[in-house]
């Protein structure tokens, strides 16, 4: 049967965004535009970091070359999109002239959260969630010699090492007992803050801001910290997390709570409009998943099961068992399931850590039937698709742990610390789990 | 109190880098001005000491400049390369690839005009080979101390990975050893001057009749030059390439590729990652072993009619070859564009070596690096600090393995990956997943293909 293109437009060239377009592209002849107010091109948020730090250039953070979109037909417009007229079915640009759709995807992301503390507004402060951001920090850190950044998180931490890149001194200051507690568990927490210190960072731990003074002109002389120290400084970085980024449906009938409101299917209120990425508060989350989750893989899972519904199958989104991954300066961090802060009554926890070289395995399990439950690992790699597999069958900790092996995704020729992880766990545990490793030289196999 | 005490701390390390760099930009300019002078005719009057403070103040120079990646902590440091000069394309770099340009130049096609240099290595050539330094003897000397001090560089850079202080280790080893002071030594011993560890087609006269039949000629060590040459082109490579993939020779073994790897580790992101640069490398490389293959066929023809239907056009042929594969590409280009294009623009382009160990890589081998399932985040590190230009993170992010016919196996993507997302592995060869993406975290898609 054949069926008009519909125009299908999309806010938003984040990974969620771009991930639902090109998978449309795939399997339909829609017409697909692409507006976004912060780039031409997508590029990988991700990377800012290294942007500033001079591993990469804003074009290396491009995944796909210019030429690729006006090949695979997706037309890109540059502006800002200032409201929805839900009844004409038309988005009212900023710049250019209105754009019609039949179907509508908003994939804003996020915006930063900022505290109202006394000196927010000064020259010098602020967060770091875009491009705009990234030149803001660029100019801002010229030739600075002393910076703060409020907030123990992911972008906190990579904010940190950005000004460290450029001999700018940094205090940290953290308001858990220790970096990112409301994350990880307190070992892990406390195996990342020794780190932190060793880059010569002034980590502060439950300690938070007060107040930003400033100088003559209107920008940072200083700050005083909730301990009423005064730490001088001209850069405050505000890392207190971000919030679903919803301005754009603000003022019409798109329900929303937090974030834009949806169902499994990523549809709104509205007929024809769905959300996903940052911008989405789901209002029946899967069990032991966050109604609001801003992680880069879950926009891209949005993405690819928006797309799929688009293309005429509907799909409900399913994700399968979480995984997350960081990297706080040296050390790599991966956490596959569910790993919480503190245990919940049913949760028991094995913790091994080889303190010289910052390497961290935690494995949380059922304490009735010994089902895994998660994984972290610091300065470790592990298989992914071992992790979910495992994850999936709920396989038993004694099978784990005598698998280590296939967990195991560090480069060829570094140490291996599957056989001290097991005596570990013989030891904390009193049991007598033996390796299932097949002894054999892989040299000398084919 | 420890806020004053960190920022002093920090200070004083930057303060300490700029000294080495200080003490290794002097030391490097007192070895230039050594070089003119030499060069100007004070060399062969006092070849020892000239010869001892060049060798000596270039690897101190070197070393210094290496010396900040051991201190401090071990993890991948780029910062600053896309900012400085030096590395990336400013007018640091441009002097740089003029004067390597130029000495390539010189050294190929008017290498009288370095007889004052080259006279300062004779006291060296005479002790390893019993004979005068040619301007070969005085490149090998530069190229080996460049592969050395380089590489002492490159292991204080990545010194957390044991893949790569073993892998830097072993380029180093086979410079020295198999494509520097064993030539030498066997020349001294009047036997021939053979590199065990260059192999047909790029060594590619090696097994060119004239090669083979001087070679055997010489006596019983030449024959089994002969016999090693063909064991490894034809019996050694298939094999060592099935089982670990063309990393064995491009980032272990091979002198071109001990020298990208080491003094070309500056520029490895300057390489063309655009797909238009892949479709060019797939006509050029594989050009140049059709070529060389032809040409070899050729001169057996030839020589099996002794000359009669050929005639002098083989020979002809080959030196053509020599000219502009063996001087213009993998010299001038290939080395003395490194600031520009890159550190392996011969070995991705040219090399007919690199071209047939692909063919294998992609098609017949175990070796992969495997995409770490969903955890890819698109950074682009990967792709970036690629040498070959692989866009490595088109395949990352579809979770796909990577085999790629030109992928030396040197192991950089891996390492600055900040995720853990990609592993060189050799494997079982039925689990590449290497046509189609994959899905993992997401349960309600799969792929179609």
């Amino acid at each position: 049967m054949f069926t008009m293109p519909q125009k299908l437009v999309i806010i938003g060239n984040g990974i969620s965004g771009i991930t639902c377009a090109r998978n449309i592209r795939k399997c339909s002849e829609d017409n697909i535009t692409v507006i976004s107010s912060e780039t031409e091109h997508f590029y990988s948020r991700t990377a800012l970091m290294y942007i500033y730090m001079g591993h990469m250039k804003y074009d290396h953070t491009k995944p796909y070359e210019d030429w690729f979109w006006k090949k695979n037909r997706i037309e890109l417009v540059m502006d800002y999109v200032t409201s929805i007229d839900l009844k004409n079915k038309v988005l009212l640009l900023q710049t250019g002239s209105p754009i019609i759709y039949d179907k509508l995807v908003i994939a804003t992301g996020s915006v930063s959260n900022m505290p109202t503390f006394p000196g927010i507004d000064l020259t010098g402060v602020q967060s770091l969630y875009g491009m705009p951001d990234l030149e803001l920090m660029n100019a801002n850190t010229k030739s600075i010699r002393r910076g703060v950044i409020v907030g123990g998180g992911l972008i906190g931490i990579e904010m940190a090492e950005m000004l460290l890149s450029r001999n700018i001194h940094v205090t940290f200051l953290v308001r858990e007992e220790a970096y990112w507690n409301n994350v990880l568990p307190l070992e892990e927490a406390e195996l990342v803050g020794r780190h932190i210190k060793e880059h010569h960072i002034d980590l502060k731990i439950a300690t938070t801001l007060k107040e930003i003074k400033a100088d003559g002109n209107g920008s940072v002389k200083s700050i005083i910290t909730t301990s009423d120290e005064e730490i001088p400084c001209e850069f405050v970085g505000i890392t207190v997390g971000v919030s679903p980024n919803i301005a754009v449906v603000k003022g019409t009938e798109i329900e929303t709570d937090r974030g834009i409101l949806v169902n499994e299917f990523f549809e709104t209120n509205i007929p024809d409009i769905y959300a996903i990425g940052d911008c989405v508060q789901h209002r029946n989350p899967k069990a032991g998943r966050k109604a609001i989750e801003q992680i880069w893989y879950t926009g891209r899972i949005h993405g690819e099961t928006l797309a799929s519904t688009l293309c005429g199958k509907k799909t409900a989104y399913n994700p399968g068992p979480f995984f997350n991954s960081a990297k706080f300066f040296d050390i790599e961090y991966q956490t596959y399931g569910n790993v919480n802060p503190q245990l919940s009554k049913n949760e028991s926890s094995f913790y091994w850590e080889y303190h010289k070289n910052r390497i961290c395995f935690r494995a949380v399990y059922n304490k009735d039937d010994g089902a895994i439950i998660g994984i972290n690992a610091l300065g470790m790699r592990l298989r992914h698709a071992v992790c979910d597999q495992w994850l999936h069958e709920r396989r038993n900790i004694d099978e784990v742990i005598a698998n280590l092996h296939q967990l195991n995704f560090d480069p060829e020729f570094n140490d291996r610390y599957e056989n001290v992880i097991l005596a570990a766990y013989n030891k904390q545990t009193g049991k007598n789990v033996k390796s299932k490793r097949k002894k054999i030289f892989s040299l000398f196999t084919w | 109190m420890p806020a004053i005490n960190t920022s002093l701390s920090l200070t004083e390390e930057s303060k300490e880098q700029t000294i080495f760099q200080k003490v290794g930009g002097i030391c490097i300019a007192i070895a230039i001005l050594s070089l003119i002078a030499a060069m100007a005719g004070a060399g062969k009057e006092f070849p020892f000491l000239f010869l001892t403070i060049i060798l000596g103040m270039f690897s101190l120079g070197a070393v210094s400049y290496a010396l900040p990646y051991f201190k401090g902590h071990a993890g991948i440091r780029n910062n600053g390369i896309m900012f400085k000069s030096m590395t990336d394309k400013g007018s640091l770099a441009w002097v740089l690839a003029i004067l390597l340009t130029g000495f390539y130049i010189v050294i190929y096609w008017y290498s009288w005009m370095f007889e004052g240099m080259i006279r300062i290595f004779d006291p060296l050539s005479r002790l390893l080979s019993n004979k005068p330094a040619d301007q070969w003897f005085m490149y090998g000397a530069f190229y080996t101390l460049a592969v050395l001090t380089m590489g002492i560089r490159f292991i204080g850079r990545y010194r957390h990975s044991r893949y790569h202080v073993i892998r830097t280790c072993s380029v180093m080893f086979f410079q020295l050893g198999f494509a520097f002071l064993l030539p030498m030594f066997l020349k001294k011993l009047n036997e021939p001057e053979f590199y065990f560890s260059y192999f047909w087609p790029l060594k590619y006269n090696y097994l060119f009749p004239s090669d083979v039949s001087s070679l055997i000629q010489s006596g019983n060590l030449g024959v089994f030059m002969v016999f090693w040459g063909a064991m490894m082109t034809f019996i050694a490579t298939p094999i060592l390439t099935y089982k670990f993939g063309k990393r064995w020779y491009c980032s272990w073994v091979c002198g071109c590729g001990g020298l990208a790897e080491t003094a070309g580790d500056p520029y490895r992101h300057l390489s063309d990652k655009r797909l238009k640069a892949w479709k060019i490398e797939r006509w050029m490389v594989h050009s140049v072993l059709v070529f060389i293959t032809i040409t070899t066929i050729l001169l057996w023809l030839n020589s099996y009619y002794k000359g009669g239907i050929l005639g002098s056009i083989s020979g002809a042929f080959a030196q053509w070859y020599g000219f502009f594969i063996g001087a213009v590409f993998s010299g001038v280009i290939g080395v003395g564009f490194y600031p520009l294009m890159g550190s392996r623009v011969w070995c991705r382009f040219g090399c007919p070596m690199a071209a047939v160990l692909g063919i294998f890589q992609r098609f017949k081998s175990k070796f992969r690096i495997t995409t770490n399932g969903g955890q890819c985040i698109s950074c682009g590190n990967c792709s970036t600090f690629c040498e070959m230009g692989i866009d490595v993170r088109w395949y990352a992010q579809r979770g796909q393995d990577i085999a790629r016919a030109s992928c030396v196996g040197c192991g950089v993507c891996a390492s600055v990956c900040p995720r853990g997302v990609l592993k060189l592995e050799n494997g079982k060869e039925s689990e590449r997943n290497i046509d189609k993406p994959i899905t993992i975290g997401n349960n309600n898609i799969t792929v179609h293909l």
